[in-house]
């Protein structure tokens, strides 16, 4: 409760007392001079009429004279001015009273979703101490900090700009970016970003980028503005707001006039057309649904998601049919020894050293990763590279190497073919094949591949039970690799061979393919697919903190390699669309139902401003169930 | 040159009618009133803007007597 809303309640409560020291007695009948005929009761009842809607009064005349007639505070004046003419006092004042309750606790309510969403965003630092080229530190305005500046980070500090450590080792809290809460270690030569907290050690960064240009920056301005776009669900509601509000206030005046006009009791149906004014306040309606998309964009960045849009939440609760990229995005993108066969009577450590002997200190992946499983095995070995001579390349199959004054070939089928080395089959097709033979003696297997992400099936069953029928993958690999994988993942389909451009086509032809009113989301990590990442319905790019292009291109960015955070993404926006309708169904039917009661005669005034007032309290209160599941969200994150 | 100033705005219809109202004066090339974030953000001529930032200002005001802005 700020300082404005805490003014505010001390009003309404002060006004609320008086309130009830008139109307108790005027209900007993105890002093019949301030009941409803008698004669101080206007006098009396606009004490706490004034002390709580004059602010009312005064934006209702405003709006008058900026010809902006048609808001609440104006439709609140005519009720009560309309209820005092009828000699209903209490109710005009009781109307009035509950009005600004419910203002009081709408402000309230947007108030504590809105901090308790900045609080998710606090990660603003506040200074950033530079080093001089003397040694000396001096503290600045993050804002003052140039590319190319050294800047000292001590430990409990938050990194003002994105940089690259160039002294000092530490672990870095970066749970504020990406809602994972084990800290990543850094050390010399590695990137950091804004809005990680420093741990223990003291960190020499050297600024990357400018802090307008930082991570930190960039997320808030995204998550700021995210609730700019407009779902179609908000549209609808503003666009109903603005023709239900006028026809409901011409249906009070027709309803004040013609059945008067037959009648000649005017007091009876004047009094319900104030009662219809009371009721076309569309505040109710106009809150509740960006509420909730607000909620529903606060729980994402919460676990770690940033959605750009309030319309990307509407579309991920639609999605019929995942695209994903293979290579990084539902496996590791490293490749790994997966397995050691050596033939019989050879130990693996030394199939192991002489494939790495005879790859030499190649670069190449498959050395890389023999060379890496060798090291696992047979913690600091070192190869001692003067054991090998003659090194001879064979392209598209292998290499052949003097290693140790015998011939080692380390290669394909085709090389142990035209070396007249039998070998056994091998079973796991997303594996490249490495054979060893020394001297046309077959010494074992290696197989390498890319792992499938830790997890990445139970992704996949998830994104099913979030309601996608449709799981694909493009890969740019072999067919027997990439259906192999696709297998092991049990996708719907693999798309194999592609070029990064075919990936476009794959995706606009899933796109035409979709059912009515199913929506498509390209799942990639923003390297090299940005085309397809804004062709597809929402463009989901993960792991790509940092990475300006992705997080431009994609409409929802996942912000560390996490896949679980996907199916977390699209539950929250499902409960966030779930509860927006409920909101416009509720505050419709409600004011409705309460309109066609007034015309009856069967509501009060009273039932009026719950339909009005209370009815908006409701949705605010169920929007705000999506920020209370922020602390069950985590349950989201596993 | 746009600028961006933590503003106090009370509902969601008066932002976006200060918004309008801003938008519309001359030598401001878009405003925005950000309801949610209560931000507002002021995009206008460079060697104007301080006078253009009091009369956008005065204008919400006007409108919405309750709006204000940080500078």
């Amino acid at each position: 409760m700020d300082q404005k809303q805490a003014r505010q309640l001390r009003k309404i409560l002060i006004a609320a007392a008086v309130f009830l020291l008139l109307i108790v007695p005027d209900t007993l009948q105890t002093f019949p001079f301030a009941g409803k005929t008698g004669r101080f009761a206007p006098a009396l009842y606009l004490i706490p009429y004034l002390l709580c809607g004059l602010p009312v009064i005064r934006k209702a005349l405003l709006g008058i004279r900026n010809r902006q007639v048609f808001d609440e505070s104006f439709l609140m004046m005519l009720a009560t001015f309309g209820a005092v003419v009828t000699g209903e006092y209490s109710e005009a004042v009781a109307v009035m009273l509950f009005y600004q309750v419910g203002e009081w606790f709408q402000d309230y309510a947007v108030g504590r979703s809105r901090r308790s969403i900045s609080g998710l965003l606090e990660l603003v630092p506040e200074s950033a101490s530079i080093e001089r080229a003397d040694g000396s530190v001096e503290l600045a305005d993050p804002d003052d900090v140039a590319v190319g500046d050294v800047l000292v980070i001590k430990p409990g500090e938050r990194v003002p700009v994105d940089g690259v450590v160039l002294t000092g080792e530490s672990m870095l809290n970066t749970a504020a970016l990406t809602g994972e809460s084990v800290p990543r270690h850094v050390r010399e030569g590695e990137q950091i970003l804004s809005g990680c907290i420093n741990g223990e050690g003291l960190l020499r960064i050297r600024a990357e980028k400018a802090f307008e240009d930082s991570t930190v920056s960039r997320i808030l301005e995204l998550v700021e503005t995210a609730s700019e776009k407009k779902s179609k669900t908000e549209t609808f509601i503003t666009r109903f707001a603005r023709v239900y509000t006028p026809a409901v206030v011409l249906a009070a005046v027709l309803l004040a006039l013609i059945p008067s006009l037959v009648t000649g009791d005017w007091g009876t149906w004047v009094y319900r057309a104030c009662e219809f004014l009371v009721i076309s306040c569309p505040c109710a309606l106009v809150i509740s649904v960006p509420l909730a998309f607000f909620g529903g964009i606060g729980a994402a960045s919460a676990a770690g998601v940033l959605v750009k849009g309030s319309n990307y939440l509407e579309l991920l609760a639609r999605l019929d049919t995942v695209v994903s990229d293979k290579t990084g995005t539902l496996t590791e993108g490293s490749f790994r020894v997966s397995e050691v066969c050596p033939a019989e009577g050879i130990s693996r450590t030394e199939l192991l050293r002489k494939a790495a002997l005879a790859e030499g200190l190649s670069t190449h992946p498959i050395a890389v990763s023999i060379r890496e499983r060798l090291n696992e095995e047979l913690p600091d070995t070192a190869l001692n590279m003067k054991l090998v001579t003659d090194v001879d390349d064979i392209p598209g199959q292998g290499l052949a190497a003097t290693v140790e004054g015998r011939m080692v070939c380390v290669g394909n089928d085709r090389l142990m073919q035209a070396q007249g080395v039998e070998c056994p089959a091998v079973t796991d097709e997303a594996a490249t094949v490495c054979r060893v033979a020394e001297n046309g003696v077959y010494l074992g297997t290696i197989l390498i591949r890319d792992r499938v992400k830790p997890g990445a099936r139970q992704v996949l069953a998830e994104l099913r039970e979030a309601g996608v029928r449709r799981i694909v993958m493009l890969t740019g690999d072999s067919r027997s690799v990439g259906e192999a994988v696709g297998r092991e993942l049990g996708v719907d389909e693999v798309c194999a061979q592609l070029l990064p451009q075919d990936k476009v086509a794959r995706v606009e032809a899933l796109l035409a393919g979709l059912a009515e009113g199913g929506r498509l989301a390209f799942l990639g990590d923003g390297i090299n697919d940005a085309p397809v990442l804004t062709r597809a319905d929402v463009g989901v790019a993960m792991g790509s903190m940092g990475s300006d292009a992705a997080i431009e291109a994609a409409d929802v960015v996942i912000m560390d390699d996490d896949l679980k955070k996907l199916p977390a993404v699209i539950r929250i926006a499902r409960r966030t669309v779930r509860i927006a309708r409920q909101n416009i169904a509720f505050a419709l039917t409600v004011k409705l139902a309460i309109l066609a009661l007034s015309a009856l005669g069967l509501a009060g005034m009273w039932t009026a401003v719950f339909a009005d007032v209370g009815v908006a309290v409701l949705c605010i209160l169920n929007s705000m169930r999506l920020l209370r599941r922020r602390n069950g969200a985590k349950a989201d994150r596993i | 040159m746009k600028k961006k100033f933590k503003c106090d705005i009370d509902c969601a219809n008066c932002a976006a009618k200060v918004e309008e109202a801003i938008r519309r004066l001359d030598g401001v090339q878009d405003a925005k009133v950000n309801f949610m974030m209560q931000k507002f953000t002021l995009e206008a001529d460079d060697d104007r803007f301080e006078s253009i930032l009091q009369q956008a200002i005065a204008a919400g005001k006007k409108i919405e007597p309750d709006f204000s802005v940080e500078l």
